[in-house]
């Protein structure tokens, strides 16, 4: 495959996903909805609340992150290769200059977040920018760029408000069998719908969950394919990749909250070799990414 | 509705659709003159770096006047150069003349390591890096709006509106390769 089909069949792969997410949260909103006479207005009620949780998250997110990983803001003479190197890829792929922190913890990894273009946020720790040369730092850079430009940020956003529409449609569910009086009279084969009711309102939030981080892990493909046909080099992500992952350091500043966003999964040596562990990394095997790359 | 309806309708849709082509195509003109500019910044930066580095090597090594010369031409060269072709090849002119005078540097261990010097290396570096990403957003572009002027129907509209292709501005491949010093 060329790195353009790569690109076209990553963006298809991730709205397949989306649009199968979609159905089945229809799904599940018309059993419960079917289980307890009310039809849909579940949906609306589970769409109002995490929608408003999110959008929250989605205009203050940045900061909040940027507080709690204690980044600061990095300078053009001190950080002299971060910042032009992130100059020339702006100016390559046409982006405004985002806003470049450093957080100081020798473990190499980086991430981006903000809500669009305008307002995005690139962060490296200390140990990336010691660590890595130019090239590669450079691959690690557009990689996170193409996160931008890709409106990664914001469709994630979209998801973790379909992932928590699930959550609460399940939540109200179960609270509403609680409240079910015993007077009401059952029609035939409603028994059978609550059963699948019930069953659903336990798994759905973890599938909600697994096609998220499946989504997430497409758009790490995504972006690395991206990164490559900016530079030109897609040698170097390969190089700076096998680095971070092989470096031993933990990086401190990460938790579960801030996990998914890292170029590279902040937790090492928790990715055991079996398929369902596969599903739960918010981030393809970094060996598969290599070798993709460097047969680019 | 009678036929007359519908061929007015028809010849709506139809100017609709020339008038957003229309648009589209000076949006895509306008975006590779921007990009263009975008070039150009990134020369001039480059150009106003050599005064102060041919200074700062000067104090160092005085008898290398031929190098001086070669560098100061092809600089003069770029600065009035007109199209993308011929900047291009000013660039390349003066990409060469640098790397005889950094070649020549090698021999003056002074002027390594001065921090000055060592200061606009950095820079000038940095600067054809970013002339190397202008170039590749420029050509993007061009490839975008020549693409767009020359498929069908398009090519009919453009023609008559006077589009015509744009220039690439073409990398020299050994620019991009670093240089190897061997001792």
């Amino acid at each position: 495959m060329n790195i353009y089909q790569q690109i076209n069949a990553n963006r298809q792969k991730t709205w397949l996903i989306m649009a199968f997410f979609i159905a089945f949260i229809s799904l599940v909103a018309y059993v419960f909805g079917q289980a307890q006479e009310s039809g849909f207005s579940y949906l609306g009620i589970a769409l109002i609340i995490s929608g408003l949780l999110t959008l929250g998250s989605y205009y203050f997110g940045d900061q909040v992150i940027l507080k709690i990983s204690n980044a600061r803001s990095a300078k053009r003479k001190k950080d002299f290769n971060f910042f032009t190197v992130t100059e020339n890829l702006c100016i390559g792929v046409g982006l405004p200059m985002p806003k470049l922190y450093v957080i100081d913890d020798s473990a190499p990894n980086a991430f981006a977040t903000g809500r669009d273009p305008d307002h995005a946020v690139v962060c490296a720790t200390s140990g990336l920018l010691n660590k890595l040369d130019r090239a590669e730092l450079e691959g690690v850079i557009a990689h996170e760029l193409s996160h931008i430009k890709n409106y990664d940020i914001r469709l994630m956003a979209i998801v973790a408000v379909l992932v928590g529409m699930i959550a609460y449609l399940a939540d109200i569910f179960n609270r509403s069998l609680w409240w079910r009086g015993r007077e009401r009279k059952e029609k035939e084969g409603q028994g059978f719908l609550i059963f699948i009711g019930v069953v659903l309102a336990i798994l759905s939030p973890l599938i909600a969950q697994l096609i998220q981080l499946a989504i997430s892990r497409k758009r790490e493909f995504l972006a690395d394919a991206s990164a490559a046909l900016l530079t030109r080099n897609p040698y170097a992500l390969a190089d700076a990749l096998e680095k971070i992952s092989k470096d031993k350091e933990v990086l401190e500043a990460a938790n579960n909250a801030t996990a998914h966003l890292y170029i590279i999964n902040p937790f090492k040596g928790k990715e055991f070799g079996a398929w369902f562990a596969h599903l739960f990394n918010t981030h393809p095997p970094v060996e598969e990414r290599i070798k993709i790359l460097r047969s680019l | 509705m009678n036929p007359v309806m519908i061929i007015l309708g028809l010849i709506a849709l139809v100017i609709i659709y020339l008038w957003s082509l229309y648009n589209g195509l000076i949006t895509n003109r306008l975006r590779v003159k921007e990009a263009w500019s975008g070039i150009d910044v990134q020369l001039k930066r480059r150009v106003d770096l050599i005064p102060n580095l041919v200074e700062t090597v000067k104090g160092y090594a005085k008898h290398e006047k031929g190098i001086f010369e070669n560098v100061t031409k092809a600089r003069s060269a770029l600065l009035t150069a007109q199209n993308p072709q011929a900047m291009g090849k000013a660039n390349k002119d003066l990409t060469s003349a640098l790397k005889t005078l950094f070649a020549v540097a090698e021999n003056y261990p002074d002027l390594k390591a001065s921090e000055n010097f060592k200061d606009l290396q950095r820079q000038l570096e940095d600067t054809e890096d970013k002339i190397a990403y202008a170039r590749q957003f420029y050509n993007t572009n061009v490839l975008g709006y020549n693409t767009k002027i020359k498929i069908f129907p398009n090519v009919l509209i453009a023609q008559n509106f006077g589009f015509k292709e744009e220039e690439f501005f073409e990398a020299e491949e050994e620019e991009k390769k670093k240089v190897e010093v061997k001792f």
